[in-house]
């Protein structure tokens, strides 16, 4: 599948927009992302291993936090996961 | 100083956007490309914004003085700019009534790191100031704000006084 990469993390993905991985699920995709660029882990995860508030993942147009299984859900290779960093603000 | 470069047209539009959504918060998206320091001319490169795209405000609940874009839309903000050979290059909004600075809220919720967050003031329903501020920071727990010049391209480059 492909995983998008946002601009500010690209940085840790070897400057690259998207990577291609081959998994069987969310959480496997995402253990296989952080595995081949490690540096991503502390920029979307917690120190305890928490995906951090701010970091929405779509798996093509659904956040993944809405998917009965979540991370568990199940990928083929058409699929496309979105990391979205969140934009906010006031005045 | 770092800077942001993009057309009046855009610039226009961003600003007529908060006009319009006055007395609240509009918000969308600047598409462009990072151009490195040498090509820039500068020593620290930047983004030259080619578009932007309006977006909704999604907090709806407090308008006047909060903005938010849905993930949804911004997911499909970023295929709309990849298929147009661009990246994110940051995101505008507007402060109805209030100045063209970053708050606290603002940098709270900052989390593009390496984009920029421009900022529309609104007084009276009338754009004044705009603001382009650089997320500078190589994580989360470093970032700032910094200030950036914005150089209009193309005809019309002089700024409106503030
Ligand atoms: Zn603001």
């Amino acid at each position: 599948m492909t995983i998008f990469i946002p601009t500010p993390l690209r940085p840790y993905a070897a400057g690259q927009a998207s990577v291609e991985v081959k998994a069987a699920t969310i959480a496997d995709a995402l253990a296989s992302l952080t595995g081949s660029h490690p540096e991503l882990r502390k920029h979307l995860y917690t120190e305890e291993g928490k995906l951090r508030a701010f970091v929405n993942l779509y798996l093509n147009d659904e956040d993944i936090r809405y998917l009965p299984a979540k991370e568990a859900t199940s990928v083929s290779a058409t699929d496309t996961l979105s990391i979205i960093p969140s934009i906010a603000g006031g005045c | 100083m770092s800077s942001l470069r993009l057309s009046r047209s855009i610039y226009d539009a961003m600003r007529a956007h908060g006009e319009q959504t006055y007395p609240h918060e509009c918000c969308g998206a600047l598409l462009g490309r990072f151009v490195p320091a040498e090509a820039a001319c500068n020593e620290f490169g930047g983004w030259i914004v080619e578009a932007n795209v309006r977006a909704g405000n999604t907090r709806t609940d407090s308008a006047h003085n909060r903005y938010q874009i849905a993930p949804i839309e911004l997911v499909k903000i970023e295929r709309e700019a990849r298929s147009r050979g661009l990246d994110i290059a940051g995101f505008y909004h507007s402060h109805p009534d209030h100045p063209a600075q970053w708050s606290p809220t603002d940098f709270e919720e900052a989390h593009w790191l390496g984009c920029c967050y421009v900022i529309t003031a609104v007084a009276n329903g009338k754009a004044t100031v705009t603001n382009s501020f650089f997320l500078a920071g190589l994580r989360e727990e470093e970032k700032r704000f910094e200030q950036q010049t914005i150089e209009l391209t193309g005809p019309g480059t002089e700024l409106p006084g503030g």
